[in-house]
């Protein structure tokens, strides 16, 4: 029997009449690579919201590392790692200063945070641009070090939102290496995309279709059910179907 | 390629329209700074009650008494003992006390006669409000003395304000101020908006010129201030009695050069900022605050210090408020003003034509 | 004739070379496709091209306009739809339409047959605020903006970037109309699938060109063999697989591993020693290279 870390039964958010996830329902496991498609304003980023603990669902239950999500966002909070697209590290901060906020907020000893610190700059190879300032990085480091930072304090849980976005294909490999090798741990990954090849690299990947999910299965199985010889098919037969007006 | 100006007027128009929130700030903070400056903030002398202590109630004390009683800023408590004086003034009952002396009207006569006399009259204020207490004696003063039976041994005369509102001094103050808000921040903020959501780029490519964009921008919020504009002088005549009697024609004359200088310090702003915070934050730190401190609104110039004076000649504001002064509440008419109207031109002129060089039809 | 020309073109940021020499033209009629990642250059190059900007050295023009000297009358005829959103989020559909029709001089009925196509599948729609619209339909609504005064270059800067994979096949459709109607397109993506919707396409990194070619052409200019790998446990076949001599790359693609064949390779012998190290269900056969194993291989040149 698989572990499993997030477990979500008919969860379901309103806004007014408006219902942007409607009563989704499933498990992930420890140690998985969870991909998390869904076409532009399917409600990708409302569910994960509410997985983070940063928003409560209005009705449903479930929990993430262990915690009710509709009760206790701030230990699931504490839990969890996140890293975005848009946001992660702060461009005005060196690479070290960075890591020792993050740190901080994650209450890492100081003894702690410097062995974290030198492990991650020499995985990284960076440990000469430790006093460079993030803002001056290119866009792939970025990313790379934004991710180690996300999982610095060892969550059990770490949510990617597209995580590669204009990244090269190379720098863009390099994070999915960093991913893999982080699952290895025991690290559960939810991850979400826009790439479909990426789609391939998860254990298991969920669809979203107008707020509901409307696939879930490895991306062997997924290809089989849909008669598709990539996630790039499959992905376009469901999402073909949206009635939400996008 | 002439009719589409108009468009752009409509399209800046609902931009304006559709921002209900700001719209309604931009309207209604003049209305609320007037009446909050005129009203509740006042520094004015308003239904003062003063006390008296008369050994002896002659007819000199008691007309006295009765000319502070029967003015409309004054409230007479009454008659109270010599030894009372600091328990009235503690508790806040009366806000001052008319001390007279025993030989008050003897003293008055010879006094009328040119002799010198030890002063017949005591004023005690309480002074924790530095403004009432200033304000109260020295109209408290005119009023015990300023009476036909008995010359006074001094004479103020209040010019131009002779009520001594505070509201009158404030108003030009908060015009200078309120256009630079709304003219100068707005239009900086909503140009520098397009560059941030990346419409600008799309404007620059199209074959519209540089200044079509930047006089479509600037007529809407000239518009808007007009509309404040009028609201301000409404209150001003209608609510806070301010004469005005410089001549309308030329106070809104001065305005307008005002308001269209605000618009091209906000063009400007627009020039260099990058983020809509930027823009903000210079229209409303670098620029309000020496507005406010070296315009002559809250402290008179001569007052200054000797090195800050020559910099307040660089403030708008400081000319601006000058006129309103002088033609809203001196009553001196527009060539009283011509000074102030030509830098305000001078500078008009300057800073539009810095603005239009500096924005040029390129990103960099 | 070349409707874009571009010679030697560099810009520099500072300390950031955004582009360094570039030089391509586009035919008219072409439908050609700037392929590369966040700081390739492609916006630089971009806002070169419709004059926002001024070339460090080098030159360029559109229909026969140079850059720099002509850019008023460049700008009359090029349609231009940046990377980032670039409409008004308060004004609703309709009202943005008609004010960019407005800008150029013109009215929405003059160019209704070139937008209509694509206009018709937000037209349901126009009087809600450009600002709520979705990913894919803001997309829609810039493009017709950008059509309205029917431009004869189209360019459109990472038009797809953060939009779904089925509203990005759809806008390549609608290009794929408008290449019927003879409207030259620079086009440029992060998404290395989508080069094969376009007529040629350049290969772009760090502001310098890898290659150029039809995608059929840069896909032959890959020289070794390929081979896709797959195995039970993939990350480890990834770490085994690279210790093998003759494996000159080995990175993730998709659902299984490319391998780069190097000198003496043997597809046959690498089997075995992933075996004998552990891995199952190993699967290897030679595959096709896509675009991406292209630019993959020129980056690490």
């Amino acid at each position: 029997m698989k572990e499993t870390v997030i477990s979500i039964r008919e969860l379901t958010k309103r806004f007014g009449r408006f219902t942007a996830v409607d009563r989704i329902s499933f498990d992930v496991y420890k140690g998985e690579i969870f991909g998390f498609l869904g076409a532009n304003g399917a409600g990708k980023t409302t569910a994960m919201r509410m997985l983070c603990g940063l928003s409560f669902p209005t009705s449903g239950n479930g929990t993430v590392a262990g915690f009710d999500v509709m009760r206790e966002g701030e230990m699931i909070k504490r839990h969890i790692g996140y890293m975005s697209q848009r946001f992660s590290l702060y461009d005005d901060l060196t690479v070290m200063e960075n890591i020792r906020l993050f740190a901080g907020i994650y209450k890492l000893t100081p003894y702690r945070t410097r062995r974290r610190a030198v492990e991650l700059l020499s995985r990284l190879n960076f440990l000469n641009e430790r006093h460079t300032l993030v803002g001056a990085l290119p866009l792939g480091w970025k990313q790379k070090l934004a991710f180690s930072i996300a999982t610095l304090h060892r969550p059990e849980i770490v949510f990617l939102d597209e995580p590669t976005g204009g990244v090269d294909p190379i720098t863009r490999r390099q994070f999915w290496e960093l991913i893999y090798e982080e699952a290895n741990r025991g690290t559960t990954v939810f991850v979400t995309t826009h790439y479909m090849d990426e789609a391939e690299y998860c254990a298991r990947v969920s669809i979203m279709v107008d707020g509901e999910v409307r696939a879930l299965d490895t991306p062997a199985a997924l290809k089989r059910q849909f008669a598709a010889n990539s996630m790039d098919e499959v992905f376009r037969t469901i999402a073909r179907g949206a009635k939400r007006a996008e | 390629m002439n009719t589409n100006i108009a468009h752009f007027i409509r399209k800046e128009s609902l931009h304006i329209l559709r921002d209900k929130r700001t719209l309604l700030i931009v309207l209604l903070q003049p209305a609320v700074m007037l009446l909050l400056f005129g009203f509740a903030i006042s520094t004015e002398v308003n239904d003062v009650r003063v006390a008296a202590v008369a050994p002896h109630r002659t007819e000199g004390v008691t007309e006295a008494i009765d000319r502070v009683a029967h003015n409309p800023n004054f409230t007479f408590y009454g008659y109270i003992r010599q030894n009372e004086i600091d328990d009235v003034l503690r508790r806040g009952d009366v806000t001052a006390v008319v001390v007279f002396a025993d030989d008050y009207d003897r003293a008055m006569i010879q006094a009328a006669q040119g002799q010198t006399v030890t002063p017949p009259i005591q004023i005690v204020v309480d002074a924790s409000n530095t403004n009432i207490a200033g304000t109260a004696s020295a109209y408290l003063q005119n009023i015990l003395l300023g009476t036909a039976s008995a010359q006074s041994l001094f004479e103020t005369r209040l010019l131009y304000n002779p009520q001594m509102k505070s509201a009158y001094n404030f108003v030009p103050g908060i015009m200078g101020i309120i256009f630079i808000l709304v003219c100068a921040m707005m239009t900086s903020v909503s140009i520098v908006r397009e560059k941030e959501v990346g419409t600008m780029e799309v404007l620059l490519v199209s074959p519209v010129r540089p200044t079509k964009i930047i006089l479509a921008k600037m007529i809407p919020y000239f518009a808007i201030s007009c509309v404040t504009l009028a609201i301000i002088l409404l209150i001003s005549r209608f609510v806070l009695d301010i004469p005005m009697s410089g001549g309308i024609g030329g106070i809104v004359f001065v305005s307008l050069v005002y308001l269209a200088l605000a618009l091209a310090l906000g063009l400007l702003i627009s020039t260099f900022a990058r983020t809509q915070i930027a823009a903000w934050m210079v229209s409303a730190v670098v620029m309000l605050m020496p507005m406010i401190m070296l315009s002559g609104m809250l402290f008179p110039i001569e007052n200054l210090p000797l090195v800050l004076q020559p910099l307040t000649c660089a403030v708008p504001a400081r000319w601006y408020i000058s006129v309103m002064r002088k033609m809203m509440i001196e009553g001196l008419p527009l060539d009283a003003v011509l000074l102030e109207l030509s830098v305000l031109c001078f500078m008009l002129l300057a800073v539009l034509g810095l603005a239009f060089k500096k924005f040029n039809d390129k990103l960099e | 004739m070349n409707v874009i020309e571009i010679n030697r073109l560099s810009k520099a940021y500072g300390q950031v070379q955004a582009l360094d020499e570039v030089s391509f033209s586009v035919a008219r009629g072409e439908l050609f496709g700037l392929i590369g990642p966040d700081g390739a250059g492609k916006t630089t190059l971009f806002r070169l091209l419709t004059t926002l900007i001024s070339p460090d050295s080098g030159a360029a023009s559109v229909e026969g306009l140079d850059t720099v000297s002509d850019y008023r009358r460049i700008r009359e005829t090029v349609g231009y739809m940046p990377g980032r959103f670039s409409l008004y989020p308060d004004l609703t559909v309709e009202e943005n339409l008609n004010f960019f029709a407005a800008l150029f001089g013109t009215h929405v009925q003059d160019a209704y047959d070139l937008v209509a196509p694509i206009y018709r599948q937000i037209e349901p729609f126009k009087n809600r605020r450009a600002g709520k619209l979705s990913g894919g339909m803001k997309q829609k609504l810039a493009l017709s903006c950008a059509l309205i005064h029917r431009p004869s270059v189209l360019f459109l800067d990472e038009p797809t970037t953060g939009v779904d994979a089925v509203s990005r096949s759809e806008f390549w459709d609608m290009l794929a109309n408008l290449k019927t109607k003879g409207i030259t397109m620079l086009v440029s993506t992060p998404y290395m699938d989508e080069a094969q919707r376009c007529d040629r396409i350049a290969l772009c990194n760090e502001g310098r060109i890898l290659g150029i070619d039809t995608p059929a052409g840069i896909v032959s200019r890959f020289d070794s063999r390929l081979y896709a790998v797959s195995a039970g446990n993939m990350f480890d076949l990834l770490q085994t697989a690279r210790t093998f001599e003759g494996v000159a790359a080995c990175y993730p693609f998709g659902s299984t591993h490319h391998i780069v064949a190097g000198e003496n390779f043997d597809a046959a012998a690498l089997t075995g020693y992933l075996q004998a190290n552990g891995l199952a269900d190993v699967r290897i056969e030679q595959r096709v290279p896509t675009i991406e194993d292209v630019f993959i291989k020129l980056m690490q040149r």
